[in-house]
């Protein structure tokens, strides 16, 4: 099949509602019939970064690119950027605000499950500029 | 494996959400508040037991396809995550006990069912 391509544009006023751009792709891979465990990996990628953008971000744009082989998910804000990209792929390692940590986020653990569930995971991070994240599962 | 409206029924964990709802398996527990922790390290067929009642548990029981979601304590969903759990049709069930207690019952109402088959 032609990749399909869907495009969400992330909020980052509302922590409450995060999530909706990872699950309305969640539906589309439920609809195109790829396994459960495929449409698992996908949404707690992409949940994660989502998240993320809405913590650190103040939201940004997120990218599904769904092929009968592989599903591409790119996220990308205009954020603060990463300093130490190596530091922040350390699990425990955190820089969100207390009240993230209330709600239960910001245990360090976003982009360590990211790299956990996904086949690859390119971070491209310039401080002041924003942050890139390319993920790629294979079906 | 057990259906979740079983597993509630055996173990008296009472309902906010999803009576109704075709209930999935339940394999077992996964006893956490912290999401990231849990939509990590959640495997299939856990049931979430939690005491954090934000709409952010119910997204991550979604993206995580767990089969409930059980607040232990006696803890009440926010508006917002019972708007969330209807939504996205996500069982959400009430235990009076503290989350220990909570996943003990469910692993003796688990391990007593799987002595009868």
């Amino acid at each position: 099949m032609e990749p399909i391509v869907l495009n969400y544009q992330v909020d980052g006023e509302d922590f409450s509602t995060a999530g909706e751009a990872s699950s309305a792709v969640k539906k589309a891979l439920k609809q195109l019939g790829f396994s459960p465990d495929v449409i698992r990996r996908v949404a707690i990628a992409m949940y994660e970064g989502e998240i993320n953008m809405v913590i650190h971000a103040d939201g940004g744009e997120a990218t599904a690119e769904i092929s009968q082989e592989e599903i591409r998910i790119i996220l990308a804000d205009r954020g603060p950027g990463i300093k130490d990209i190596d530091l922040a792929m350390q699990e425990g390692y955190s820089t969100a605000p207390e009240e993230v940590r209330n709600l239960g986020f910001g245990a360090g653990m976003g982009l360590p499950n990211i790299k956990k569930y996904s086949d690859e995971l390119k971070i491209e991070s310039t401080p002041g500029v924003g942050t890139t994240l390319r993920i790629l599962i294979r079906t | 494996m057990m259906n979740v409206h079983d597993l509630a029924a055996a173990c008296g964990f009472t309902y906010y959400n999803g009576e109704t709802l075709n209930g999935g398996a339940v394999g077992g527990a996964y006893c956490c508040d912290l999401l990231s922790w849990v939509i990590g390290r959640a495997g299939d067929g856990d049931a979430l037991v939690t005491v954090m009642s934000n709409p952010n548990v119910i997204a991550v029981a979604v993206m995580a396809d767990l089969p409930c979601v059980i607040l232990s304590e006696g803890v009440k969903p926010d508006d917002k995550a019972m708007e969330k759990a209807k939504d996205n049709d996500v069982i959400v069930l009430s235990s009076p006990w503290t989350t220990y207690e909570t996943a003990v019952k469910i692993n003796g109402v688990l391990k007593a069912a799987g002595d009868r088959e």
